[in-house]
């Protein structure tokens, strides 16, 4: 397939601008570039048509099974779509005066308290515009917490070795030193290692629950105490709330504050399809230090995004709340902890799980004595899924497991695509032994082979550039 | 898997090797092939100090970026910054790629013969 910058031809246009009503004005010399900018040149059509061709070379959760740990791919509602559509939310101006958006602004407050009542939280931004930037405001409401208090040497945020790679890049982004501390055998925290950590200078725990193995982390009441009493506080990433929402609060683990990825729990499209949006909950002592817009709200708080952030996401992720409502949201839960115990089960007997006991919304499969057996990795079985249609699981994460694939099916599978899967993993798995090179070589009829990624690593290639002359 | 027995060993999968009252340090086989392909290395300065058991820089395969941990306390005299340009030569060479030299050692860590860090491998 071509670059749109490929297809363009010289002199092409389809501008179809009104003809301009106000009075032109010539820019000042100083500020006119000297050269035209290398832009495409193409019609309408032709516009249109790349963009169709690059739409049906995308794998969504709209085209097959999509099991990519720890981002719960869940399906995205329709209805979600029409209401973020309503012309009263999709044409409103970020500037509009506070009596003509008093329906957006119910949106908000609405969305806040049916989030507090699900993660025992009191305050709360929809700012952030995703989840590790939830993460950064976040954790600036711990920092600004122990400014405030004049307790200057709390220094040290502590992490698990076991977190998403985006925990100690926040906590290093605002201005923490990071303590990695080890995983107990089991993949939870390590009391004693939180323990021998733990003091004077810590300023909080990043925590992940359940965690990136997918286990609820039994000692979590005794973990957030430890960390209290040491006058930290407890920060819940949200990633992985998936599993618990409705069932179990946050709040009453002990955490301080959190992050909710609207785009993973709540149903809300994910990466290209976004943008994202996140919602940070805090606790009631925290809820001074919450960001808010200099324009709309009072000044003198933080803020991390212009006006309330990525406004029409939360639209979409309370149409999810109100679908569901009190009981679906935790049926929902319950269901992905379900499709992902089945799929585990059924892949069982063929690769090792990293884990043999029961997991919540995702599992690890540890592929090191495959491998060593086989000499097929993690990523040649990664590759493999997709000549079925299938998108790979998470690859190489959590870095505790050697070879991990992580698999998280969602509550919106049903049991035949679970069933379809399993299948295929069995099937890999025999193959592995009886055809290795084939599944070196994977994939072998998808529109892309095995692009090089190291040659891609080492010496990238980030845009296209015009040829000379 | 190669474990030179002239070298040394830490739990951490970095070699060091002793020349005069210098010490020469890199990753060991096992770490290479644990990484997979090599296709970044962040290293310090030559003159920067740096102190047994913390981390003196990072490597970054195509699978995730790992720490390098330094065995010795010291100063580091020399930095290889061909691996800049060829990181992998950390994955065709892991004796050859060293990767720093350390001098005025002042503290070593607790070092593996290659006998006792080939059993350590195995139950990796």
């Amino acid at each position: 397939m071509k670059l749109i910058f490929e297809k363009s031809v010289k002199g092409r246009h389809s501008d179809l601008l009104p003809k301009c009503d106000v009075e032109t004005v010539e820019l000042p010399e100083s500020l006119r570039r000297e050269t035209a900018p290398a832009l495409p040149e193409l019609s309408e059509v032709d516009v249109s048509r790349h963009y169709t061709e690059l739409n049906h070379r995308v794998h969504g959760v709209n085209c097959g099974f999509y099991p990519l740990g720890s981002c719960t791919m869940k399906y995205n509602p329709r209805i979600d779509e029409d209401m973020a559509a309503l012309p009263g939310f999709a044409g409103v101006h970020p500037l509009a005066p506070a009596y003509a958006v008093e329906g957006c602004r119910e949106v908000l407050d609405t969305a806040a308290k049916y989030l507090y009542e699900l993660t025992g939280m009191q305050g709360m931004t929809f700012q952030p515009a995703a989840g590790a930037h939830g993460e950064f405001t976040g954790v600036l409401l711990i920092k600004q917490y122990h400014e405030k208090r004049g307790d200057t040497k709390r220094r040290r945020i502590i992490v698990p070795d076991s977190a998403h790679g985006t925990n100690p890049a926040t906590a290093a982004m605002c201005g923490f030193e990071v303590v990695n501390i080890p995983s107990a055998p089991n993949g939870c925290v390590d009391l004693e290692a939180l323990k021998a950590v733990l003091g004077e200078d810590t300023a909080g725990l990043m925590l992940t629950n359940p965690n990136t193995v997918g286990i609820f982390d039994e000692n979590i009441l005794e973990i957030t105490r430890l960390v209290h009493e040491a006058g930290g506080l407890c920060y819940y990433d949200g990633a992985n709330l998936n599993a618990v929402m409705g069932v179990v609060r946050p709040g009453d683990m002990g955490f301080d504050c959190i992050h909710m990825n609207l785009h993973k729990t709540f149903a809300t499209p994910h990466g290209g399809g976004g943008p994202g949006a996140c919602a940070v909950g805090c606790k009631d002592f925290l809820k001074e230090f919450l960001p808010a817009s200099a324009l709309m709200d009072e000044p003198g708080h933080i803020q991390v995004r212009a006006f309330a952030g990525n406004f029409l996401v939360v639209v979409r992720a309370l149409s999810y709340l109100m679908s569901l409502g009190r009981e679906g949201i935790p049926e929902a839960a319950r269901n992905a902890v379900l499709n992902a115990n089945y799929l585990m089960r059924r892949i069982q007997g063929s690769f090792d799980l990293a884990f043999d006991r029961v997991c919540m919304h995702e599992f690890v499969l540890d592929l090191s004595r495959f491998k060593k057996e086989t000499g097929v990795s993690a990523l040649d079985v990664a590759k493999s899924l997709i000549d079925y249609g299938m998108h790979p699981p998470t690859m190489y994460f959590p870095l505790i497991v050697h070879e991990a694939l992580m698999l998280e099916p969602t509550e919106t599978e049903s049991k035949e695509t679970l069933d379809w899967a399993a299948d295929i993993f069995r099937a890999l798995y025999e193959l592995g032994y009886k055809d290795p090179a084939y599944m070196h070589e994977a994939p072998h009829a998808a529109q892309i082979g095995r692009p090089d990624e190291v040659r891609a690593a080492r010496s990238p290639v980030l845009r296209w550039q015009k040829p000379e002359g | 898997m190669n474990f030179p027995t002239e070298l040394k060993y830490t739990r951490s999968h970095e070699w060091l090797r002793m020349e005069g009252d210098v010490a020469v340090v890199g990753i060991s086989d096992f770490a290479q092939d644990a990484l997979g392909d090599v296709v970044f290395i962040n290293l310090p300065q030559e003159g920067d100090e740096t102190t047994a058991g913390e981390s003196f820089g990072d490597v970054e395969s195509v699978k995730a970026v790992s720490e390098l941990i330094c065995p010795v306390t010291g100063t580091i005299c020399a930095v290889n910054e061909e691996l800049f340009d060829a990181p992998e030569m950390l994955n065709q060479d892991p004796y050859g790629a060293w990767i720093i030299k350390v001098e005025n050692i002042t503290d070593t860590e607790d070092l593996l013969e290659a006998e006792d860090y080939e059993a350590f491998c195995a139950n990796e």
